[in-house]
């Protein structure tokens, strides 16, 4: 599967949890799917998806969903350390993990090769860390939810994109709507 | 009463809870006093674009927060303003140390700070400079500034502010 296949699929499950969404194609493909005012979409600053939700969870009870991707969290892979020693039970990091950067045109990432996200963020300290295949991710991502737990699932799939535009909603509104959405 | 001690009360006061920090020895008493307030969640960063995003959250969950950081750290983090805190409109007071100011006693450090006010003013991003102790007078107001405009806000502080750097 790829990633707007999986989206698809979790799309039911996320769709009542609040979503920090990562910049490029996984926003406009989540936007696309299933546009919620509980979604968060990032229309820039690649690599921070983890950070604003975990930024969320630590402050507010309601569950909270960072849809990030491999090259992303390695952009940013400050970001496993600061979770996995601030606890927040309603957080949980799921790391789309197609082995590229898809956004970009799908150049290979080091995850693609060597590097274990999931061995990464176990180094790191986080206590429950999932890797799955894209088949397995809902009844996974399910799991976690229902666990009250905070947990990094890294979800295996295939690279590959759909066509799709640009979200043109101004960031100002998307992110009014979801501070609402937060507060309710 | 301490500056360190002045400067968090007046976070406190103006309803900042949430704080992130990279360290800076200029700013450890600050830190520390951050750490031991009951009254604000101290989320350490390990770079601060990370901070700015963990600040970003803590905001639209209903959090006023703030990032403490060196100058250096605006090289690092202009990509993270532009894109995430204005371009979302978000309130940000950033106490930032100011390296390579007089009394500077590392060479390298004068480097950013050549660029630190350019690069600011650049960004549009408000910008105070306190140079000496009763700067601090402002800070309250320049924090009722940040929450009033939803604005990125820096607020530099350097070494004459903090007395120096003792014996190095």
């Amino acid at each position: 599967m790829i990633r707007s296949e999986i989206l698809r699929d979790i799309a039911p499950i996320i769709r009542d949890h609040l979503v920090v969404c990562n910049i490029g194609l996984p926003s406009q493909e989540l936007h696309a799917i299933d546009d919620q005012p509980t979604n968060f979409y990032m229309l820039g600053t690649m690599g921070l998806a983890s950070s604003i939700g975990l930024g969320l969870a630590l402050v507010q009870p309601k569950t909270v969903i960072s849809i990030d991707g491999d090259g992303s969290v390695l952009t940013n892979l400050g970001t496993l350390p600061t979770i996995a020693n601030n606890v927040a039970d309603n957080f949980i990091l799921l790391i789309i993990d197609n082995g590229s950067y898809g956004s970009t045109g799908d150049q290979p990432t080091y995850a693609g090769k060597k590097t274990s996200l999931a061995a990464v963020a176990q180094a790191c300290g986080c206590d429950n860390v999932v890797e799955v295949q894209d088949k397995d991710l809902g009844p996974a991502l399910q799991t976690a939810i229902d666990s009250r737990q905070m947990t990094v699932i890294v979800c295996k799939c295939d690279s590959g994109n759909i066509k799709l535009p640009v979200i043109t909603m101004d960031p100002v509104v998307i992110r009014d709507r979801f501070m609402k959405a937060v507060a309710r | 009463m301490s500056i360190s001690k002045k400067l968090v009360d007046d976070l406190v006061a103006n309803d900042v809870s949430f704080i992130t920090t990279v360290p800076c020895k200029q700013l450890a008493g600050v830190i520390d006093e951050v750490e031991a307030r009951s009254e604000i969640f101290h989320i350490p960063a390990n770079k601060e674009d990370e901070g700015m995003g963990l600040c970003a959250g803590a905001y639209m969950g209903g959090k006023r927060s703030a990032i403490i950081m060196q100058n250096t750290a605006i090289g690092v983090t202009i990509n993270t303003l532009a894109t995430l805190i204005q371009f979302y409109r978000m309130p940000l007071p950033m106490l930032i140390s100011y390296r390579g100011e007089l009394r500077e006693p590392v060479a390298c450090q004068v480097e950013m700070a050549l660029h630190t006010k350019a690069l600011l003013a650049q960004m549009h991003i408000p910008t105070y400079h306190f140079h000496g102790e009763s700067d601090a007078a402002e800070f309250d107001a320049i924090l009722k500034y940040t929450f009033m405009c939803n604005k990125p806000v820096a607020i530099l502080t350097d070494a004459s502010f903090w007395g120096g750097y003792g014996d190095q």
